[in-house]
């Protein structure tokens, strides 16, 4: 075991990227909270990604893209990470196990489906899932995965094929870890600078991001035929990607309207704590929406994509005035 | 939502895992809480999950009666479709698809089916039959 494995805390979070990096940077001593970096890293996004497709289903990503939120990170907090993709998995397996032995603690970006630690109906093709790895026992990887509660093991072979697994987002062996990391304060401008940076992301000119990409997929889910199990399936994937492990539509608004109250006192603009309240409202809207479409595919309510696409777009109405004032809060 | 909100109706989906949730508590502070899951969670996972094993169902059958090689049988119960073995495997799609074909399949060679077998996390032999 090497040393850091003894001195590593592991902390359960809502997300894998924003739990990865806060427990990486925590363990180097910036003090950030999960929900910090990622409002720090300006995370919360809206993008329908149509021609993306996850067993079949369009892509609806709630936050950035992966590695969004590292890299959001890199600005205000003046940190430097290392990247490193490989062409083979026995070059990655051996970079891997050379940082560890140098005492790194490495993050990973990783299949879902190939983790065997992973419930077996959790268990997708999706290729952006985000790790840690502290330290390795025998074959066996010792492994923080910040949406699982206790800090998880995993064999080497299984944990080679979740790097190298194929397809949509594919990993490519990609692990990071920082090199550099002067600066543990973070200033008011940094906070400041972030929500304005979230805020454009929200509003942005393209139609397939943010609250036009909201509305875009409700004149999508408007166009679906009513009785068919398809429709079912589409309506059924928005909420999977609201709301399972490792995305969260709601739950990002819940992480962001957390940062937002912690924003209040390190950007030094109190009025942020009621946007934080503001914000729990819309994503508890995101909760209803949620539960209408599930009872829709568990057959309590007849399918009714017009009556989804109507609650998206009012989604986007409240999140197109939130971020609206939020922008004008912190100018 | 208020921590007294937070679900704890036991998504079955999660395996007995417990998730990471922000919340409320009684001071207004957003904190983590645990869920053992949501309702609504579960039914949309549980459906994607069905939907899935469905094809699965649908392929062993086809290839009982002799219309489907196993190798169709195997991409579904791996959860994967014909664009996502494509890319796994490497052969074009249009190969795959040949290769579903069980007098296709057939005349494979083993170089050829190990490197399904290493798509799909089998072995050979296994990748030849169905469960049993």
């Amino acid at each position: 075991m090497n040393t850091h494995a003894a001195t590593f805390q592991h902390a359960h979070a809502a997300h894998c990227e924003s739990g990865v990096i806060s427990n990486l940077l925590r363990h180097h001593g910036v003090p950030v909270s999960e929900s910090l970096a990622f409002g720090l890293s300006a995370g919360l996004a809206f993008a329908y990604l149509p021609f993306i497709k996850i067993n079949g289903l369009p892509l609806i990503a709630y936050r950035t893209l992966p590695r969004g939120i590292i890299k959001g990170l890199l600005a205000p907090l003046a940190t430097r990470f290392r990247f490193e993709t490989f062409r083979s998995p026995q070059a990655g397996q051996t970079r891997l196990d050379t940082l560890l032995a140098e005492g790194h603690i490495v993050g990973l970006q990783t299949s879902v489906y190939w983790l065997p630690y992973m419930p077996p109906d959790m268990r997708f093709h999706f290729n952006a899932h985000n790790l840690l790895v502290y330290g390795k026992e025998g074959d066996e990887y010792l492994i923080s995965d910040p949406v699982f509660e206790h800090p998880q093991r995993c064999a080497s072979a299984d944990l080679l094929r979740a790097r190298f697994a194929k397809g949509a987002l594919a990993p490519k062996g990609l692990l990071y870890f920082p090199t550099t990391v002067p600066q543990k304060k973070i200033t008011p401008e940094a906070v400041r600078a972030a929500i304005r940076k979230n805020c454009r992301a929200m509003l942005p000119p393209v139609p397939i991001a943010g609250v036009r990409g909201m509305r875009w997929l409700a004149k999508h889910v408007d166009k679906l035929p009513a009785g068919e199990k398809r429709s079912a399936d589409f309506i059924g994937q928005i909420v999977r990607m609201q709301e399972e492990i490792g995305t969260g539509g709601a739950g990002f608004r819940f992480i962001y309207a957390a940062f937002l109250q912690e924003a209040a006192q390190l950007a030094e603009r109190p009025v942020l704590a009621q946007f934080s309240e503001r914000l729990t409202a819309i994503g508890d809207g995101w909760r209803v929406m949620a539960l209408k479409a599930a009872r829709m595919i568990k057959g309590r309510e007849p399918v009714n994509p017009a009556a989804i696409a109507a609650l998206i777009r009012q989604q986007a109405d409240q999140e197109e005035a939130f971020f609206k004032d939020l922008q004008a809060a912190v100018k | 939502m208020d921590l007294d909100a937070v679900p704890q109706e036991g998504n079955a989906t999660l395996g007995g895992h417990r998730k990471a949730v922000y919340a409320r508590d009684a001071n207004g502070r957003m904190v983590i809480a645990p869920s053992k899951g949501w309702e609504a969670e579960e039914i949309v996972t549980s459906n994607a999950v069905d939907t899935l094993h469905a094809l699965a169902e649908e392929a062993r059958q086809r290839v009982q009666a002799g219309t489907a090689s196993t190798l169709e049988y195997w991409m579904c119960a791996r959860r994967m479709d014909v664009p996502l073995l494509s890319q796994t495997s490497g052969f074009w799609q249009w190969r795959v698809k040949r290769h579903l074909r069980p007098e296709v399949f057939a005349t494979l060679t083993d170089k050829h089916l190990q490197r399904y077998a290493d798509a799909l996390g089998l072995s050979i032999p296994e990748l030849r039959k169905l469960p049993s």
